[in-house]
């Protein structure tokens, strides 16, 4: 059962409150990225509840959560490593890294190690073309990526896995 | 006489009409009619917002207005762009225009399946008749064409999302015309597709009218796919009493048999408004239930543009051959010496041919008599 | 050491808090431009400076300013554009990072100047933690009066909030931002009307870009004619450069815009030359979309002039041998780098990000990728060349948004300038796959005919 917690869903209403009356509509990617910190992804169970909460229909939400990259439909690991593979992160060396995290996690692209603990993707541009090659791990930015540095973040991961829990 | 409102004049390949302000340049080329006017694969002038995403209405204007005669820079579309007094208009005059529609003709065609041989769309295929006007013999895309995966939208409307060409007009037709909508646009740029995310059937009473909105063969009736290619139907205008819509429609009909009911379209495909001058959609039971002619008061042959495929098997000027018998026998009809229908073991008419599964086979007329 | 505006206080330590910004001279700009002058004033003056649109289209911001219809009884909103997402782009990142008051006092400014009491800042989802930032630094300014009831007591209400968008390239088009702000799918809207005059919510909005608003303090500080005066010609004021690739010093950096693309690229000042005493092969000089130049006619005009890095002379000679200004992203290929590599992720990354709406973008940017990725693995054939050439030209200018224009432009450009390694790739499947085609004659001197 899909349900915000008290808290969460006071920041709904003031997300909400932004804007004006009757265009609650608004506040439906906001209320989204809420969702995903709580559930990890979006299930059409958590998207109907989103149109619920913004007295929207379901099909208003699903064609939103499909169209924005950062919407995850399916599970995903723990640790999402999303390494930036457009042009200045390449002349920066983003393959050699992205080869090197696969062949550390074990995993291809798009895939989740059977632990459940790291998914690797490659995304696009993520504005950060000076600090090449990077990635988005959750929040935030890791960037300078050099092998030992992934080396150093997945070691994290795995030591900050329990701490998460 | 002041009352009168001022009408603007607006030229388009050489012609030129008195259009009221706010009309859009796609329009004002209807109103003259024939090869003046561009196609238009996703405008619908019934549904509000549609336009302005195929691109193949796009015509160079080649004078702002009288009052400031600059050319626009780029192509604009036609249906999105209204008129100004002393605008002039190239469509098929320009070559920009039709270098930069053979484009766009080539990009949507270019994911879209080339089977129109076995699609039920073909004969009243939008695209179809725009690939033929201005589409090359060759394709220059020597990839593997993006295929979807099926989807059920229920039992009456099938969806096939790979001759879709995104148009959106099903989505202002649920939006416009029912108060809940479940299908949209899911994902985004060449992924986008028409979808209700999970399984959900499409059963407002007026849902139905995505077919006759869909401009290619991603929407079609399950009622009559596969049941008979359109040319060999006959579109027959017929009306009934109904609660819910007009109840004017078109039947399809080949002999006695209703194969397919529809809205009535005009010139331009688009659903007629009523004799009352309601909107033309019909709503489901129209469409799908009534299949029996019983259900319906004719009111006579659709007129059908004679460019139609379809104007093959349209009523209009055919010639009844003379029955010369009685003349030459001085009056007499023949004499009919054996009813084949009575004794004839194979033509039975009350073997519907369409419900046989494959080939009809000397088999499927055995042993019921 | 150029003329900063922006940087200037970049490097006090604590500038992202409130007390050092206010202590630094901060919100003297607000306080300038409540107490003293009217809203028309401020378009006025900002109209005056010159300063054009940093987002990328460069257009004149006090004259976007002036287009914004005021009806009657109908709020207006300004929308802060730091949908900050062009490939080699990272400017906006930086000021929202470290001088988010900076930001904030050109928006109350310019909310002021167009009568908007609910102002958005929508910035891209993928920077997550930088509204955590701005959210902070509007509340700083909001429990010392500058946002919220009667600001300076002026009978002027004003709230700022932040959205984060969710990773969509497309939404830093003004309408289709406008769209994610309605809690819509990224579709651009066609235009007319505009937003100025029906923006989000149908209500007159002005979008402009992090930078533009970040420039309006200044240029109320030093006044639209003192700002109008740095720079040349119609480049007024400063501008900042994201300077990425093969360089040795990547970073934002502000210019005066009467500097030379040599300098910027050699000068320690700047990016202190090429990375690991290698070559310059070419440049991609304002973000991914614009076209990429290769080194002799990057750093000389085909007229043979020094071209210089500001709106004018980075546009010298028209596509066919200039480049533009665009948003600042200055991506820098070494000697090393793959044109034909470039171009394929560049062509990908459109074909992501198109929204999917209208039928050339949509088809034609895929089929660009699939062709250039053939190439890149040596399954090109010589009609190729053609066919992409012939596909950029039907995307180009039919489409609703400009999307299907950046994404036509670099291939027109890979091709324009370097034909012949697309050549030697198609001519070596094998070789492309190990090596690549190098400096080759990209840097040579051009012959510039004279005339008597």
């Amino acid at each position: 059962m899909i349900q915000f917690s008290e808290q969460k869903l006071a920041k709904v209403q003031e997300i909400i409150a932004r804007y004006p009356q009757g265009k609650q509509k608004s506040a439906l990617i906001p209320v989204l990225h809420l969702a995903q910190e709580e559930y990890g992804w979006l299930s059409a169970e958590t998207m109907d509840y989103v149109a619920s909460l913004l007295q929207i229909e379901p099909i208003e939400v699903y064609e939103v959560a499909t169209f924005y990259s950062m919407f995850n439909l399916k599970p995903v690991g723990k640790f999402l490593f999303e390494v930036c593979q457009t042009g200045p992160c390449m002349i920066s060396g983003s393959d050699d890294i992205v080869d090197y995290i696969k062949q550390r996690l074990g995993i291809s692209v798009g895939e989740t190690t059977p632990d459940g603990m790291f998914t690797l993707k490659t995304v696009e541009c993520l504005g950060a073309c000076g600090y090449a090659p990077m990635m988005q791990l959750g929040k935030h930015y890791k960037e300078h990526l050099t092998k030992e540095r992934v080396d150093t973040i997945i070691e994290e991961c795995r030591k900050n896995a329990g701490v998460l829990n | 006489m002041s009352e009168e409102k001022k009408l603007f004049k607006v030229t388009i390949d050489n012609i030129t009409v008195d259009v009221e302000p706010g009309t859009t340049i796609l329009n004002a080329a209807r109103m003259i009619g024939g090869d003046v006017t561009p196609p238009a694969m996703c405008y619908y002038s019934k549904l509000k917002n549609s336009g302005g995403k195929c691109r193949t209405c796009l015509v160079e204007v080649a004078a702002g207005s009288t009052a400031d005669p600059r050319p626009m820079p780029k192509l604009v579309a036609s249906c999105r762009t209204t008129v100004m007094d002393g605008m002039i208009v190239k469509n098929i005059t320009s070559d920009r225009v039709l270098d930069a529609r053979a484009g766009i003709t080539e990009f949507l065609l270019l994911n879209h399946p080339l089977d129109c041989p076995i699609c039920d769309q073909a004969g009243e295929c939008h695209l179809q008749d725009l690939s033929y006007e201005h589409g090359k013999e060759g394709t220059r895309f020597e990839f593997q064409k993006r295929i979807f995966k099926k989807h059920d939208l229920g039992e009456y409307i099938q969806l096939h999302m790979t001759r879709c060409i995104l148009c959106y007009r099903c989505v202002f037709v649920a939006d416009q015309l029912t108060e809940k909508r479940v299908h949209g646009v899911l994902d985004r740029g060449d992924h986008a597709e028409i979808a209700t995310y999970i399984s959900k059937s499409l059963d407002n009473d007026f849902i139905g009218n995505v077919i006759d909105v869909c401009p290619v063969g991603a929407l079609t009736d399950k009622t009559f796919r596969f049941k008979n290619r359109v040319w060999f139907t006959k579109p027959v205008d017929a009306h009934r009493n109904c609660s819910k819509c007009c109840g004017e429609v078109q039947l399809w009909m080949r002999g006695d048999e209703v194969f397919r009911v529809t809205a009535r379209k005009d010139e331009w495909g688009e659903v007629k408004d009523a004799s009352d001058g309601r909107p033309g959609w019909i709503c489901n039971e129209c469409r799908f239930d009534k299949k029996d002619i019983k259900d319906w008061t004719i009111d006579g042959p659709s007129k059908i543009n004679r460019h139609s495929v379809i104007s093959q098997g349209h009523y209009v000027g055919v010639k009844k051959p003379t029955d010369f018998l009685p003349e030459v026998m001085g009056g007499r009809g023949p004499k009919l010496l054996m009813d084949i229908h009575k004794v004839s073991e194979v033509n039975r008419p009350e073997i519907e041919l369409s419900k046989i599964e494959g080939p009809a086979h000397s088999d499927d007329f055995k042993g019921s008599k | 050491m150029g003329v900063k505006l922006l940087l200037e206080k970049a490097h006090v330590e604590g500038i992202r808090h409130y007390d050092v910004y206010r202590r630094e001279g901060g919100y003297r700009a607000v306080e300038k431009a409540l107490k003293t002058m009217s809203p028309d004033a401020i378009t006025e003056e900002v109209k005056k400076s010159g300063l054009r649109g940093r987002g990328g289209a460069g257009f004149p911001a006090g004259m976007k300013w002036s287009f914004l219809a005021k009806p009657e009884g109908v709020p207006r909103h300004l929308v802060c554009n730091a949908d900050e997402s062009e490939p080699g782009t990272f400017k906006d990142r930086y000021l929202m990072e470290f001088l988010p008051h900076l930001l904030i006092e050109g928006l109350i400014i310019a909310s002021y100047a167009l009568g908007s009491n609910a102002t958005y800042i929508y910035i891209r989802g993928e920077y997550a933690w930088i509204p955590d930032i701005l959210e902070r630094a509007i509340a700083e300014a909001k429990a010392n009066g500058w946002l919220g009831k009667n600001i300076l007591g002026t009978g002027f209400d004003c709230e700022i909030y932040v959205q984060r968008g969710a990773g969509a390239y497309i939404c830093g088009e003004e309408t289709a931002l406008i769209e994610s702000l309605e809690g819509k799918r990224g579709n651009p809207r066609i235009k007319p009307p505009f937003p100025a005059v029906k923006g989000v919510w149908d209500r007159p909005t002005v979008v402009n870009n992090v930078e533009t608003l970040a420039a309006v303090g200044p240029i109320i500080n030093i006044g639209g004619e003192e700002y109008a005066k740095i720079g040349v010609g119609r480049s007024t004021g400063t501008k900042l450069i994201s300077a990425c690739g093969n360089i040795n010093k990547p970073g934002v950096y502000e210019i005066d815009m009467t500097i030379s693309v040599e300098e910027f690229i050699y000068s320690d000042e700047y990016c202190g030359g090429i990375k690991n005493g290698k070559k310059l092969k070419a440049c991609i000089p304002g973000g991914s979309s614009v076209p990429i130049l290769p080194a002799n006619l990057l750093l000389k005009t085909a007229k043979g002039d020094t071209r210089l890095m500001n709106y004018e002379s980075l546009a010298d000679g028209g596509f066919a041998t200039g480049s533009s200004m665009g948003s600042g992203g200055f991506i820098v290929l070494d000697e090393d780098q793959c044109v034909v590599k470039h171009t394929y992720t560049l062509a990908r990354f459109y074909r992501h990000e198109s929204c999917g709406q209208c039928s050339p973008c949509r088809e034609g940017t895929g089929w660009m990728e699939k062709i250039l990725k053939n190439i890149e693995m040596g399954k090109g054939k010589m009609s190729d060349i053609d066919l992409l050439w012939d596909i950029q030209r039907k995307i180009e200018g039919n489409t609703i948004c400009p999307l299907g224009d950046a994404a036509a432009w670099p291939v027109a450009a890979a091709i324009r300038h370097f034909r012949d390694e697309f050549e030697w790739h198609i001519n070596n499947p094998q070789e492309c796959l190990t090596r690549n085609y190098g400096l080759a004659h990209y840097a040579d001197p051009i012959h510039v005919p004279t005339t008597a």
